[in-house]
């Protein structure tokens, strides 16, 4: 009976350890996951570098990954995911923030209740689904746009709309859900004394809402910026069939190229050392993500201090 | 007075930004759901691209979409929901458990492309899978274990102690605590992590454009579930993109109907799922 009872137990123990054990190398995932990723993007990106050096990549301007005598250089690519991205942020951010404010302060219940799920629609559409959008009724309004700008002109080349600025739109509104969503949960979580006691004082409803409750949500809004900001870096495919296909300076009507569109579409047919390039593009992105991370997870830390 | 001329002015601006977002959203639905809705009959769905028979469906793609996702799944919810248990319920508040925290949302900033690149040279390269379904499976499991992960860990945080202590006093073990009530409990949360993952997976495509490849014809009858998995498929959103790159826009905006379709059963499933959620925070 006794032995019987040790052996349970033992048995009983056993399970605990096991268990313990399954769910540490579950937690331990993630962290190799991230670690992987790391080594494998330096791996692979550094010895492009190397090879063809550090200036003739990164500061030249010169991108003819397939010539005789090829040129690698990728600033141009740079240069378009940082100011596609920046203007991006421009336009999107200040609509998202407006319409955050108007379900979070100013729209009676039942039309916040209507909206957000439409939000949530938004934010759950493929990428692809904006792409071919932004292909078939961006493209043609920006054409109009561009023929009516350089009417005349010889030097400028035509891109039929797809050029800087339709991807920017394109990703202006792909970023309008993430940060659209996160910066009105921010502003709901302002304590409503704050409202009531600056609407004591005699402050308009604008000014509680400008003075009072955004700089009190301030860190959860910067949170959603920087989400929007790594979103709009990161995409891929929607950009990547409205934004033409050349590495040109990025100007709002040429076509461009970005980062993460020179991966998709050159990989496919990619080899040799224009294969080990596009991993040195890769590992570019990776190292703006990672800031971009960097800095949520600083927002974040002061957030909880 | 000038004061109030200002009000009004940003008010204006406030509703008139929250008029162009109701718009664009209604906009892009409307617009794919004309354009589309003509290719949503039955013959769409169950065919695959043929020359010989005239028929351009997209079974196969509806195929691998399934293959990708329950795949995905399967390795994602153990380990997900295995790290977030033990988060809440193993972890002290050391070093080790903010790695553990800063890499999770790392994982969840990281953009699709570098999970694609780092699938075709790891699973693809390495560990020699070649551009298949499996590939592309292993690869979307990193992408979606965050998401799974940080819903378990809000869902297990929201149970009450009072139902660990009860479990502890009467003489359960830890592990028989954590499968017979904290799961339980938290199922509604971990559900609505999964149905996040599901969306994120459907809607994919720089991913497994690199990892699973584009094939697109249905398994063969004989060939057993395994064969499928190591050749390659296309997801739905993966065909989509191929259509619009190769200027077929009909189909195009089929599969577009199709995939915003999925999202609305699944938003729709998250909302009856979270709303369980609050209920038993009371």
């Amino acid at each position: 009976m006794n032995t019987e009872m040790i052996k349970v137990r033992a048995h009983a123990r056993a399970i605990e350890i096991i268990a313990q054990t399954l769910f540490t190398v579950c937690a331990l995932f993630a962290i190799f996951a991230v670690a992987a990723i790391t080594l494998y993007m330096l791996a692979n990106g550094i010895p492009a570098i190397c090879e063809i050096g550090i200036k003739d990549i990164l500061f030249s301007t010169i991108w003819q990954p397939t010539a005789q005598n090829a040129e690698f250089g990728i600033l141009y690519i740079v240069l378009t995911s940082i100011v596609g991205t920046m203007m991006a942020v421009i336009i999107g951010v200040p609509i998202a923030l407006l319409t955050a404010v108007f379900m979070a302060e100013i729209a009676p219940r039942k039309v916040a209740a209507l909206m957000k799920p439409a939000v949530e629609l938004l934010a759950g559409i493929p990428s692809v689904v904006y792409g071919m959008l932004g292909l078939m009724i961006l493209n043609p309004v920006v054409y109009r746009w561009e023929q009516k700008l350089y009417r005349g002109s010889e030097t400028h080349q035509f891109t039929g709309g797809s050029n800087l600025l339709s991807a920017v739109l394109v990703l202006a509104v792909m970023i309008l859900p993430t940060v659209l969503s996160v910066s009105e949960s921010a502003i709901r979580e302002v304590p409503q004394e704050l409202r009531a006691s600056s609407l004591a004082l005699g402050a308009s409803r604008v000014q509680t809402i400008f003075k009072v409750v955004i700089p009190a949500a301030k860190p959860g809004i910067l949170t959603a910026i920087v989400l929007g900001v790594g979103r709009a870096v990161g995409e891929a495919m929607a950009i990547s069939l409205v934004s033409g296909g050349c590495v040109n300076v990025p100007l709002p009507f040429d076509s461009v190229r970005f980062l993460t569109t020179a991966i998709v579409s050159e990989m496919g047919y990619a080899n040799g050392r224009h294969r080990q390039v596009l991993f040195t593009i890769g590992l570019v992105l990776f190292i703006f993500i990672m800031l971009v991370n960097l800095t949520l997870n600083h927002i974040l830390r002061r957030g909880k201090e | 007075m000038t004061s109030k001329i200002k009000d009004g002015l940003i008010l204006g601006l406030i509703y008139l930004a929250a008029f162009f977002t109701a718009m664009l959203l209604t906009g892009i639905v409307v617009f794919v759901f004309i354009k589309g809705s003509g290719f949503l009959r039955w013959s769409f769905l169950t065919t695959v691209p043929s020359i010989l028979k005239g028929t351009e469906g997209i079974a196969g793609n509806i195929v691998n979409t399934l293959y990708i996702v329950s795949l995905t799944l399967l390795i994602a919810i153990p380990v997900g929901v295995g790290a977030a248990v033990w988060l809440n319920e193993y972890a002290d508040r050391s070093r080790f458990v903010r790695l553990v925290e800063f890499t999770t949302q790392t994982l969840a900033g990281i953009p699709s492309v570098i999970f694609g690149l780092f699938g075709m040279m790891f699973f693809g390269r390495t560990l020699g899978l070649g551009y298949s379904i499996l590939t592309g499976s292993l690869t979307l499991t990193l992408m979606v274990l965050p998401l799974i992960t940080r819903n378990a860990q809000e869902a297990l945080k929201a149970v009450p102690d009072s139902y660990r202590f009860g479990a502890v006093s009467m003489g359960a073990t830890k592990w028989y605590m954590i499968h017979t009530i904290l799961l339980p409990c938290a199922m509604p949360g971990i559900v609505t992590g999964v149905l996040l993952a599901v969306g994120r997976i459907v809607g994919e495509s720089a991913a497994l454009l690199l990892t699973a490849g584009s094939g697109y014809s249905l398994p063969k009858t004989g060939d057993g579930i395994f064969h499928k998995i190591m050749e390659s498929g296309g997801t739905l959103a993966v065909q989509l993109y191929l259509n619009m790159s190769k200027a077929q826009y009909d189909a195009a905006f089929g599969i577009a109907a199709v995939l915003i379709c999925i999202v609305l059963v699944i938003n729709f499933l998250t909302e009856v799922f979270a709303g369980k959620i609050d209920t038993v925070k009371k």
